[in-house]
């Protein structure tokens, strides 16, 4: 088997394995794995509207897996995409509803305000990862709740004791008509534009600038770096500030685009977290990103069909889903298994 | 004639790529038998297969004459074979004895009998006079105490046949002495030695016989007495070589760097530059001899900038570049050959056209206002592939895969290739086969005839005899003195090494020829 085959295999036997122990886990609870497969499927591409609120789903899995790959081709494991997202969905959500400009000022502004913020909240992990050497894993999960009650009681500080923000204006908003008529009146909007825009901006920088060229050496080798005379400690700060811009972003579809306002959260979003295996997916690449995204986008939203269609309750839903994630992200152990049998077969 | 072991015609393959082809060894009972060839000739491979590592896919291996599947290492030591490794594989921090019945104690009640263990120990080192204390701590002890212990730890467990995998690496002049006069030692008590090296003149000192191979393919046996460097070397590399590279007389002129009073500390916080001054010029070079550990990694990473100067001035051209950062002392004009390739030369899975930007990749032409230009980048590398003979698939190949000598090539082209006013070697062959080391030695005179400083720091003695036109001896941190290559010998300097003064060393190597003559 020549590894281009095997890089093949690997995800397709991957995904067919965790469908089989999705639908072990259905039938032993007494489920139809098939109608439940089938309900799955049409939650995903049954129809327009599905198709408009599936793609929906995947604008923001593909920033919060941009920014985890971002930090990590630099060597950082940026745990905090979470926190880093739920300020920039707060930003954005406040310059959407405080500010009363035109569309061509109004929304660029808001996007902006969401990367400030999340960058923000990357920074300061860096420059204590820079400059002190503190493990980035720790202060970015720290951070995450920083951000989670401060957000919670800024949204209380500018609705005057309420519970979410005021609706954002029209000029700050990424929703679009033609592609709601389009997808049956789905909740689509522009946001998957602007994913796919920063998708390019992330490859841009990898592959062509200067920048991009420390980024990754710095990731690979830091000494080595720091021998070639590369600053290592900007270029650490650099990738956290970019990588928490990228999840900032990823609050700003929520804010400007799904909801159009913010709701105080007892819990995290899930999706920064869920940006991880989006990126390891990925591979790290800014196009492999995509892919994690549309999977776990499609996965997750076509879920929501299987108990109203299949009857399965969502909780066995769930543990469906996250086996086919597992299986996927263990692609590593079926290499290994495939290597394993390459070898046998060599030594027969 | 009995042999005790005899490799015929073994053939070893991983996937397309054939690493022994056809290659026969046979080790007779008591000899010490060298196995000599270039990196990646298929030496290790070889004894791989004999280690019970690798199931070879043609050939046959005899034992005492007895045809044996070698199926693991447990089959290997049970038939007698202990094998010392290049990278020595004991715990720093426990005793000799401790170490050597490691996953194989001996107990008493369900304890560990150190004790009747470590009598064993001392036995066996008096017999073979190795002079180990038993309870010693490994972090405490030399390198080459270390390595006696790796020796006693496959005697204690019953070795007749003993494998050396590139024994003398790490060692200085004497302790290579004392490695060949245990070696010896061992034969006289009926062992079989196998050494793995590409040093030559250590062929020729300890051993019987020599089996060649090259590009792994089996070349021949010769015996080591009928044969002679010139004649292996050529039968190894399959072309001619000159060991002592020609140069002539250096014409060194304005000084390019000069080193005062520095004081550098490792990260510990130890002092391990005390106060060193050294000065190099314009068209020379200045070899630094000494052993590992006297300061002299503190001392490049000082000069360089990778690490903090306590105290003292380091100039380059005369412009003080004293804790300056690596990229301004670089543009100062220092080019410099890392003595860790892996750690700091190369970004391992950069390409090699990557790796070749890693100097100059901020400039131009090869990016412009914040945008590399990689088609150049690939030009570029594929220049300095050609002109330095870096064996490639081509410039997107991974640094990773490359060979040792390859990448070392990739790492002189790149610094050379900038044509710095000063460039520091530090242990540019080590681990290097013939080719590569003479290759690298010309490209090193080269720069010096062309007006250029060069610093090289090594710890093989023949390489700084060769390649200097000065010798600065290093010792616990400070310089202890300089002398010129043609008017030393290799035994002097290494007393120097050893923290001699030169008087005292002239007087004890007198003593020592006073012995020989008894």
């Amino acid at each position: 088997m020549s590894n281009r085959f095997i890089n093949l295999l690997v995800p397709i036997i991957s995904i067919i394995l965790g469908l089989l122990v999705g639908a072990a886990v259905m039938w032993f609870s007494g489920y139809d794995p098939v109608a439940g497969y089938i309900a799955l499927w049409n939650g995903i591409f049954g129809d327009m509207y599905s198709i408009g609120e599936t793609i929906r789903q995947i604008s923001p899995y593909i920033l919060a897996g941009l920014a985890v790959a971002f930090a990590f081709r630099s060597g950082l494991f940026n745990i905090g995409v979470e926190g880093q997202l739920i300020v920039g969905w707060f930003a954005a959500a406040y310059v959407g509803m405080a500010f009363e400009l035109p569309k061509f000022i109004h929304l660029p502004l808001a996007l902006i305000a969401a990367a400030l913020a999340g960058a923000l909240w990357g920074l300061i992990p860096g420059i204590l990862k820079a400059t002190l050497h503190v493990h980035e894993v720790i202060v970015t999960i720290m951070m995450n709740y920083i951000a989670l009650h401060t957000v919670n009681a800024l949204i209380k500080a500018v609705s005057e004791g309420g519970y979410k923000t005021e609706k954002i204006h029209q000029t700050a908003s990424l929703r679009s008509e033609f592609l709601s008529n389009l997808t049956d009146f789905s909740t689509l909007h522009y946001g998957i534009f602007v994913a796919l825009a920063m998708v390019a901006v992330m490859w841009f920088i990898l592959e062509k600038t200067k920048t991009g060229f420390e980024l990754k050496s710095v990731g690979f080798n830091d000494h080595a770096s720091q021998y070639a005379g590369m600053n290592v400690k900007k270029n650490i700060i650099l990738s956290m500030v970019v990588s928490g811009a990228f999840a900032g972003l990823g609050g700003a579809m929520e804010a400007l685009g799904t909801f159009g306002n913010m709701v105080t959260r007892g819990g995290f979003t899930g999706i920064g977290f869920d940006g991880i295996a989006v990126a390891l997916l990925g591979a790290n690449t800014p196009l492999g990103v995509i892919f994690g995204a549309s999977l776990f986008g499609s996965l997750k939203y076509g879920a929501g069909n299987m108990p109203n269609e299949a009857g399965v309750p969502i909780e066995i839903v769930s543990i469906v889903i996250a086996l086919i994630i597992f299986f996927v992200a263990s692609g590593y152990i079926i290499r290994v298994l495939l290597s394993k049998m390459k070898k046998k077969k060599e030594a027969k | 004639m009995e042999y005790v072991i005899e490799m015929l015609n073994i053939r070893k393959e991983f996937g397309n790529f054939v690493a022994n082809d056809d290659i026969t060894l046979q080790l007779k009972k008591g000899e010490i038998h060298a196995l000599l060839g270039e990196n990646g000739a298929g030496k290790s491979t070889l004894m791989n297969v004999l280690f019970g590592l690798y199931q070879p896919e043609g050939g046959e291996i005899k034992v005492r004459g007895k045809a044996t599947a070698i199926t693991d290492p447990n089959v290997a030591n049970g038939l007698g074979i202990g094998m010392v490794h290049q990278h020595f594989m004991l715990v720093e921090n426990l005793t000799v004895t401790e170490n050597i019945i490691l996953g194989n104690e001996p107990k008493k009640m369900g304890m560990i009998n150190v004790k009747d263990a470590a009598k064993k120990v001392a036995e066996i080192s008096k017999l073979y006079g190795l002079d180990v204390d038993p309870y010693a701590k490994i972090e405490d002890i030399s390198v080459g105490m270390q390595q006696r212990v790796e020796i006693l730890k496959t005697l204690y467990r019953g070795a007749e046949i003993l494998i050396f995998d590139e024994p003398t690496a790490s060692l200085t002049p004497q302790e290579i002495n004392e490695l060949i006069s245990i070696m010896k030692k061992l034969i006289e008590e009926g062992k079989s030695i196998i050494i793995i090296t590409h040093k030559l003149q250590e062929i020729m000192d300890v051993s019987d016989r020599v089996t060649i191979i090259r590009k792994g393919k089996g070349i021949g046996t010769v015996i080591t007495s009928e044969s002679n460097p010139v004649e292996l070397a050529t039968l190894m590399v399959g072309r001619q070589v000159t060991f002592k590279t020609e140069k002539g007389p250096s014409y060194p002129a304005e000084e390019v760097l000069r080193i005062e009073n520095l004081v550098v500390e490792d990260y510990r916080g130890i002092q391990k530059v005390k106060g060193l001054n050294l000065s190099v010029r314009k068209g020379e070079i200045v070899g630094i001899a000494g052993i590992d550990g006297n300061g002299q990694s503190e001392l490049i990473e000082a000069v360089a900038g990778l690490r903090k100067v306590k105290s003292g001035k380091v100039f380059i051209d005369s412009k003080d570049v004293t804790g300056k950062k690596p990229r301004e002392i670089t543009e100062s004009g220092l080019g410099h050959i890392p003595q860790d390739r892996h750690k700091h030369g190369l970004v391992l899975d950069f390409s090699v056209g990557y790796n070749v930007a890693l100097q100059t990749y901020y400039k131009e032409p090869l990016s412009k206002k914040g945008i590399m230009n990689y088609k150049l980048v690939s030009k570029k590398a594929k220049e300095i592939i050609e002109m330095f003979d870096v064996r490639t698939q081509g410039e997107h190949e991974l640094a990773r895969s490359l060979s040792g000598g390859n990448q070392q090539k990739l790492i002189i082209g790149r610094e050379v290739d900038r044509n710095p006013e000063l460039l520091i070697a530090a242990l540019p062959t080590r681990g290097l086969d013939v080719g590569a080391i003479e290759f690298i030695h010309k490209r090193l005179i080269e720069q010096r005839d062309n007006g250029k400083a060069v610093l090289l720091i090594s710890f093989e003695l023949d390489e700084v005899m060769n390649v200097s036109d000065r010798i600065a001896v290093i010792y616990d941190g400070i310089i202890v003195d300089t002398v010129i290559p043609t008017e030393t010998t290799e035994q002097q300097l290494g007393l120097l090494m050893a923290g001699q003064s030169r008087d005292k060393a002239a007087v004890t190597l007198t003593e020592g020829d006073d012995n020989h003559v008894e």
